[in-house]
């Protein structure tokens, strides 16, 4: 008596959250889909008419599109490399003996709740900055002249500013990994006389596998989205040198008023980021038994 | 010997994780040393030593009425998450407590919606704020973040729910307890450290949000990522004003984070390394 009771109560919990997050998914998905075959213009509103695959053939032979999913690539490549590389360093450095390791834990994960916003702006106008900026006052120590970073490598100083806000994610889980790596057996290798190079390519790296997988996965799903960094450094420019999809798919609704064809670049979004949703659920769906 | 040796090479690894703690840490430090600058030394060159005027957080508060966007960006982030709690308690509670065979599929698909990128819908929810009048309110911002989040929660949650040992509660019923007894003595003080955690993440999450803020605000609802961005275009000498800007905006959820880093890693990456 008591377990059905228990269990009809139990489906009165889930609903709401599952109706929820059910009309959350359907409903801008279907809109979005919807949208995605009409000519629709928030300009011209009156002149709404079917378009068929017009929108994703605009999109498809739009050679800004092209290179806003090049872009995207290079973006999430480049933040991935430094911050999986710098992670797992820095990680390693943290978890050795050290003073104050508390401290430098602390400085370390800061940038992670530095907004976006606020971490773009910082880097242009601080340390970016061709006159008033930290790099260009240590070009002139040097007698160098200094870059006009965003001008010159617009995507590179974006790939900078964010692997400067994720770089304390992937430490933070690497080193959360780190720490349960079987101490013994590294005594055992380092009394049998292997050197560090092999420790660490035969006994770190293999141990550390799952954590590197999460942060991956999961920094690319974030890192698909990248938007109020761009906004507020280059937005976007010069040309379409710094724009991913997610930037490209906000110009054409928000500048363009182009409803069809930002719904069109939507799905494109959506199919993308599925292809990567799909690994990182079986990596979580490993663990949950 | 030995002893002398392991010292010095702490010593040596101490002096090398500070370097990188600190060159990592410096953009943040540079903006505070910056934000107790006047306008015209925050120009003139690179300088550690402040002269500590206050003057920028006087007209970052005068001129921008500061106050404004740090209140929105409480009321979303508290209020988006207090709404997610709300609705993931129950089903979290339920999914851990009364497990059915379709619990680890829906937990799944609860974390797919996660997966969406938001600019997928950015059109329909934008046409729906337009014509709903939801545009450039509170309340629309703390509907879509709580609905953003809600996945998030109910999986960290989930996870500290499970922790909870069935056998107490079996040796509560044999003790006579009621099922509102169980809820009330038991699992509620044990569920209290974990609601804790996962509201202090999501606070963070959703203070930190910048897509949807700056889409859907202008002014009146503008929390402080929408309110910073603005500063992007500078106009005449903004260096120090932009720096205690950005101070204020990011002090209170620095602090927070400090204290939530191992929730963190938990509730990022959905319960897959601890």
């Amino acid at each position: 008596m008591a377990t059905r009771q228990t269990a009809s109560l139990a489906r009165l919990m889930r609903a709401p959250a599952i109706i929820l997050l059910l009309i959350w998914m359907l409903i801008p998905l279907g809109m979005t889909l919807y949208y995605s075959f009409l000519n629709y213009n928030l300009l011209n509103p009156a002149n709404t008419s079917w378009a068929g695959w017009f929108n994703y053939q605009y999109f498809y032979t739009d050679p800004a599109f092209f290179e806003a999913i090049w872009n995207t690539i290079v973006l999430v490549m480049g933040v991935l490399l430094i911050t999986v590389c710098g992670g797992i360093a820095i990680a390693m450095l943290i978890d050795k003996p050290i003073f104050g390791q508390g401290i430098v834990r602390i400085l370390v994960i800061s940038p992670f709740f530095v907004m976006p916003p606020v971490a773009a702006l910082i880097w242009k106008n601080m340390i970016m900055h061709p006159s008033y900026g930290v790099f260009a006052d240590i070009a002139k120590f040097f007698g160098a002249s200094p870059v006009d970073w965003f001008a010159t490598y617009p995507l590179l100083s974006i790939i900078i500013i964010v692997a400067w806000q994720w770089l304390p994610f992937a430490t933070l889980i690497l080193l959360t990994s780190l720490q349960s790596l079987d101490g013994e057996q590294m005594e055992a290798a380092e009394m049998d006389g292997a050197p560090a190079i092999s420790r660490f390519i035969y006994l770190t790296l293999p141990h550390m596998a799952r954590a590197i997988t999460v942060v991956v996965l999961i920094q690319t799903i974030f890192l698909l989205g990248i938007y109020a960094e761009i906004l507020v450094t280059t937005n976007g420019g010069p040309g379409y040198a710094s724009t991913n999809l997610t930037f490209l798919i906000y110009r054409a609704a928000r500048l363009n008023f182009d409803i069809g064809g930002a719904a069109a670049g939507g799905i494109i979004a959506v199919i993308l980021a599925n292809f990567v949703a799909i690994f990182l659920m079986r990596a979580v769906g490993k663990n949950l038994d | 010997m030995a002893r002398a040796i392991s010292r010095n090479s702490k010593i040596g690894w101490t002096v090398a994780a500070w370097l990188v703690a600190l060159i990592i840490f410096f953009p943040i430090l540079y903006t505070i040393i910056t934000s107790l600058k006047t306008e015209q030394e925050a120009i003139a060159g690179f300088d550690l030593i402040p002269s500590f005027s206050f003057s920028s957080y006087e007209t970052v508060q005068n001129q921008n009425n500061y106050f404004r966007p740090f209140m929105n960006s409480v009321v979303i982030a508290v209020g988006s998450t207090l709404l997610a709690l709300i609705v993931a308690i129950p089903a979290a509670w339920a999914m851990a407590f009364s497990p059915t065979k379709r619990t680890k599929d829906i937990l799944m698909w609860m974390l797919s919606t996660k997966m969406m990128p938001a600019v997928a819908v950015l059109v329909p929810i934008y046409l729906i704020f337009l014509r709903t009048g939801l545009m450039d309110t509170r309340t629309g911002l703390v509907i879509i973040l709580m609905l953003m989040n809600l996945p998030i929660v109910i999986w960290m949650l989930y996870t500290y729910f499970r922790e909870i040992p069935g056998e107490i509660l079996e040796a509560a019923r044999m003790d006579g307890a009621t099922l509102r007894d169980e809820i009330l003595y038991i699992l509620t003080p044990m569920a209290v450290p974990g609601i804790a955690s996962t509201m202090l993440l999501n606070i963070i999450l959703a203070w930190n949000e910048a897509f949807w803020t700056i889409q859907l605000t202008t002014t009146n609802a503008a929390p402080l990522s929408a309110f910073i961005a603005s500063f992007s275009s500078p106009q005449g000498l903004f260096w120090a004003k932009l720096s205690a800007a950005s101070t204020m905006a990011i002090a209170p959820i620095l602090i927070l984070g400090w204290f939530s880093q191992k929730q963190l890693v938990r509730g990022l990456t959905f319960g897959a390394v601890k």
